[in-house]
């Protein structure tokens, strides 16, 4: 009893303004609480903005200290080094956005023109950024999915992998289909080859409690090499090749594309319809109740009647399907063809994408378009500006070191600590 | 060495933990500190402590104001704390313990001098009667002699005041007395302590003055002499309290639960339930007293099918219980979990969800794999009224919740629909007495709607206020069965020690016959 009461009292010692209400009378006002709501959604919405802007701050830092002319001319002339820095700053920042949204003039313009020609070209950044979102979207949804059932699914990588094996396959094995039987049989083989491998790594937990991040990151390793192999075999490897490539997948089962002429191709679609979907399946859904319920308190969990086991291995499965789908969209809706290392490590991605949208549908969305943005981005901002690449990679890293130290960001704006961020779930870590 | 807080004020934002507190401490008294939980005990304490700085008023010491940076200050100027969960390392020996930060030290390189400190530490246990072994190592050590290792701590440390944090909440009724023995002996050679707590009893018992606070202000001082429970209960709660609810004599009717030579090991293997046998009938409370350990957990979690027991038959109305906790739960049966916070609730889910914690999964919470939102908002929103939950809102976490409140959650969850059984494992465990009293009658009030009842708790008050049989539980059994009359404290301490029923002898365990009284009347 003493824990209890003592656990009681520390609340209100220290955190007294959560005990004081308790002590009103009870007057639970729909209309009330959903606006509480409405308020701590966009508190949850203020953190990561903020982060942003700090990353993008120090961000700006790097870029004057890492370019030598302007260092030279701090020495010589500090006035003109302060409009220079600032011009620098802009120009490249400003590159970024033109190469991940597009010019603003251009996309006004090209709207109003009618010309389908300036419309494509202008809408290229957009579509750019699409392509990087969409899987990590996918990959972004699969660990958080994963993560609010108490499981860190370090495997979105190798079931992604698994997932363009089997979308690959299913693609160019059946011929004469027409797409609107192909295309989905295509992406539901994306779906399963992931759901297989996320399955491995969830009945191993739940049947001997062998530990997820150990059995993924392992899986990782596995499925590169079942992809080499594969692609060697005579089944999968295209003819007449010697490299490990596959086969086309038929035109059946090639994910169109949104407009003709771009890139971005309707797995985005896909993407956003399954953010809707794992939204309803965890907070409007049985299953969704007990796997948060399963990441909370799995011993609560268990007094309830639920089955821990069951909700490891269906989140498993249902995680790495989404991974398998990420792979689908890539492959289906990009070259048509697999080979090794197509993956520029979405599947590690979606962990940032899944932290930085505090493990919440939407906010993998939006990170995810975030990140997407950064990637689409970088290359034309090197082009244009001459500054390396690696200051996008710098300015991920700083987004998630901003995000995963809410503490600092509130230190450096001055926003009084709130005891219940959604994006300190992941404080719990790496712990079972 | 006297003591005294004048006008201590603290406050955080949006509520005053402490609001113009006067307390004196005189030299050689012990003076309780009785209050609910919240009514600033604790934030009191922690000022005096130095670990919070008053907004308002000051600390004398023998009529000198003090002013405390942090605990360092307040040690140096005597005061020593007990902590309700100890500071000690456990793989060091006592004496290590003890020197630990005051270090003695001899030779140019600084050598521990342990020697004079086991020396020291042997004559502080001596002079009160501490019986400890200064070469122990502290993690063998039982929880009561570790809190005699802390109490000699701050002795080592020349205390003169000594803090007690709800001393006794984590020893058997044996080890508190023993521990009141020591604080008489203490307060005999001049020290003072402050003895914190909300039992009833232990501050009439031991205290020679007791202030009651209640929601941060002193609500009066008096002294057992002046008080019984039932004064001290309404000036801690502020109005009067039921400490032992009315109720009527038993109707018992059919046997609802019946437990036939059941066998639960537990993770060690050993037989942590051993061959016992208990029947509970419709309409009556049988209530297992015993001390924490004695296989009560074991007990409820197979009743409860979390745990598999390992022979023996489990009968709810005549049928085999089914052994998973739904179907537990499908089959009638309310389970009060003894640790609610791990077991009972989940603290980040809203007061809504908790309330359809094990239900939500049928009509008309849900169909298929819809959930319905509105169904579960009604649901709440008519328990949270009808068991007057204190909560801002439906949707606030659970875990912010206070601990009373809490249980009332549980409460409303579990006797909210129709149930035969109710199991309830130390259901008013760490709650104050507004809310034991609520816990009770409405425990009472299923018992009289027909539900069998079985409570385990290690609260004898609780014990024998709710019980209309009594079972006392020692290693695995059930040692004798008492009706409230013959009840009484002694006797049941007796048995919970492991007296035999009859002759005051140990039970004989080892051997093959069931001891006397294992098999319970059916009265």
């Amino acid at each position: 009893m003493a824990d209890e009461s003592r656990h009681q009292e520390l609340e209100t010692t220290e955190a007294p303004a959560s005990a004081e209400p308790a002590a009103s009378p009870p007057v639970p006002e729909a209309a009330e609480a959903s606006g509480n709501r409405v308020l701590s959604a966009l508190r949850g919405i203020l953190l990561p903005a903020l982060a942003l802007l700090a990353a993008f701050a120090v961000g700006a830092i790097i870029i004057i200290v890492t370019d030598f002319d302007l260092l030279g001319q701090w020495g010589s002339d500090p006035i003109g080094a302060i409009g220079a820095s600032w011009s620098s700053v802009m120009r490249t920042y400003g590159a970024l956005l033109r190469g991940s949204i597009g010019d603003p003039g251009a996309l006004f313009s090209a709207l109003f023109s009618a010309d389908w020609e300036a419309l494509r070209r202008a809408f290229g950044p957009l579509s750019e950024t699409i392509v990087s979102a969409t899987p990590l979207i996918l990959t972004g949804l699969s660990v958080a999915l994963a993560f609010r059932v108490g499981l860190f699914n370090i495997g979105a990588e190798g079931q992604l992998y698994l997932g363009s094996l089997f979308a690959v396959i299913a693609g160019f094995t059946f011929v004469g289909m027409p797409w609107f039987i192909h295309l989905p049989i295509a992406v539901a083989a994306g779906f399963l080859g992931g759901a297989v491998w996320g399955f491995i790594p969830g009945l191993l937990k739940a049947r001997t409690g062998a530990h997820e991040v150990i059995v993924t990151i392992m899986l990782n390793f596995v499925s590169y090499n079942l992809i080499n192999w594969a692609l060697k075999t005579e089944f999968v490897q295209r003819e007449g090749r010697p490299d490990p490539i596959s086969k086309i997948v038929e035109p059946s089962a090639v994910i169109p594309p949104l407009i003709d002429g771009l890139r971005a191709h309707w797995g985005i679609v896909i993407a956003l319809l399954a953010a809707v979907g794992v939204w309803w399946l965890l907070f409007r859904s049985t299953k969704g109740f007990e796997f948060r319920a399963v990441g909370f308190n799995p011993r609560a969990a268990r007094y309830a009647g639920m089955s821990i086991s069951w909700a490891t291995v269906l989140s498993m499965v249902t995680a790495g399907g989404l991974a398998g789908l990420a792979g689908a969209a890539v492959i289906l809706g990009g070259s048509g063809t697999l080979s090794p290392g197509f993956s520029p490590g979405y599947g590690f991605d979606g962990i940032v994408v899944a932290l930085v949208g505090a493990t919440r549908p939407l906010g993998v969305v939006a990170a995810a378009f975030l990140f997407g943005a950064l990637r689409a981005g970088a290359t034309p901002m090197q082009a244009a500006t001459g500054t390396p690449i690696d200051i996008v990679v710098v300015i991920q890293a700083l987004v998630i070191m901003f995000i995963a130290a809410p503490a600092l960001v509130r230190a450096i704006f001055r926003i009084r600590a709130e005891r219940r961020m959604g994006s300190e779930v992941f404080a719990k870590g790496w712990g079972s | 060495m006297k003591l005294e807080l004048r006008g201590i004020t603290k406050r955080f934002p949006g509520v005053v933990a402490n609001r113009d507190v006067d307390l004196i401490v005189q030299a050689g008294e012990i003076h309780a500190l009785l209050g609910e939980n919240g009514a600033g005990k604790s934030t009191l304490m922690n000022v005096l402590y130095g670990l919070y700085r008053p907004d308002d008023g000051e600390i004398l010491i023998d009529d000198r104001v003090v002013a405390f940076d942090g605990p360092g200050d307040a040690i140096d100027a005597g005061i020593g704390m007990v902590h309700q969960h100890f500071m000690l390392v456990p793989v060091f020996t006592v004496t290590e313990n003890v020197m630990l930060g005051v270090e003695t030290t001899r030779g140019p390189l600084g050598q521990l001098d342990r020697r004079a400190a086991r020396e020291r530490i042997v004559e502080i246990s001596e002079r009160h009667g501490l019986h400890i072994d200064p070469d122990a190592t502290v993690e063998d050590l039982p929880v009561g002699v570790r809190q005699r290792v802390e109490i000699i701590k701050t002795l080592y440390r020349q205390s003169n005041v000594l803090i007690l944090d709800e001393p006794s909440a984590v020893l058997t009724p044996q080890e508190t007395e023993d521990l009141f023995a020591v604080m008489r002996s203490l307060v005999a050679t001049g020290t003072s302590i402050v003895f914190i707590t909300h039992k009833l009893n232990e501050v009439l018992e031991v205290a020679d003055r007791i202030t009651v606070l209640r929601r941060g202000t002193v609500a009066g001082t008096t002294t057992p002499a002046e008080a019984n429970r039932e004064e001290l209960a309404a000036m801690m709660v502020g109005r009067d309290v039921q400490l032992v609810v009315d109720r009527t004599p038993a109707q018992p009717g059919e046997p609802i639960l019946e437990v036939r030579d059941l066998v639960v090991r537990d993770e060690r293997g050993h037989n942590a339930v051993n061959h016992l046998d208990l029947t509970v009938r419709a309409g009556e409370i049988l209530a297992i007293a015993g001390v924490q350990g004695n296989g009560q957990s074991e007990l409820v979690e197979a009743i409860t099918g979390l745990r598999e027991p390992d022979a023996g038959d489990v009968l709810l109305a005549g049928q085999p219980l089914a052994d998973t906790p739904r179907d537990v739960f499908e089959a009638g049966v309310a389970h009060v979990p003894e640790d609610r916070m791990e077991d009972g609730l989940i603290a980040d889910f809203t007061v809504a969800d908790n309330l359809v914690l094990n239900s939500y999964w049928q009509p008309p919470f849900a169909s298929g794999l819809r959930l319905h939102g509105e169904a579960i908002v009604s649901n709440a929103e008519t328990l949270v009224g009808e068991y007057d939950i204190r909560t801002p809102s439906i949707f606030n976490p659970v875990g912010n919740l206070s601990g009373g409140n809490q249980q009332k959650v549980i409460a409303a969850r579990e006797f909210s629909r129709p149930i035969k059984l109710i199991v309830a494992a130390q259901p008013t465990r760490g709650l104050d007495v507004g809310s034991i009293e609520y816990i009770h009658r409405r425990i009472v009030a299923k018992r009289d709607e027909g539900a069998a009842v079985l409570i385990v708790s290690s609260e004898l008050d609780e014990v024998v206020a709710l019980g209309d049989r009594i079972a006392v539980m020692y290693r695995g059994r059930i040692v004798d069965t008492l009706s409230p009359e013959e009840a009484t404290p002694e006797r049941l301490g007796l048995l919970m020690g492991g007296a035999h029923p009859e002759d005051g002898e140990p039970v004989d365990l080892v051997g093959t016959a069931p001891a006397a009284g294992s098999e319970p009347s059916d009265g």
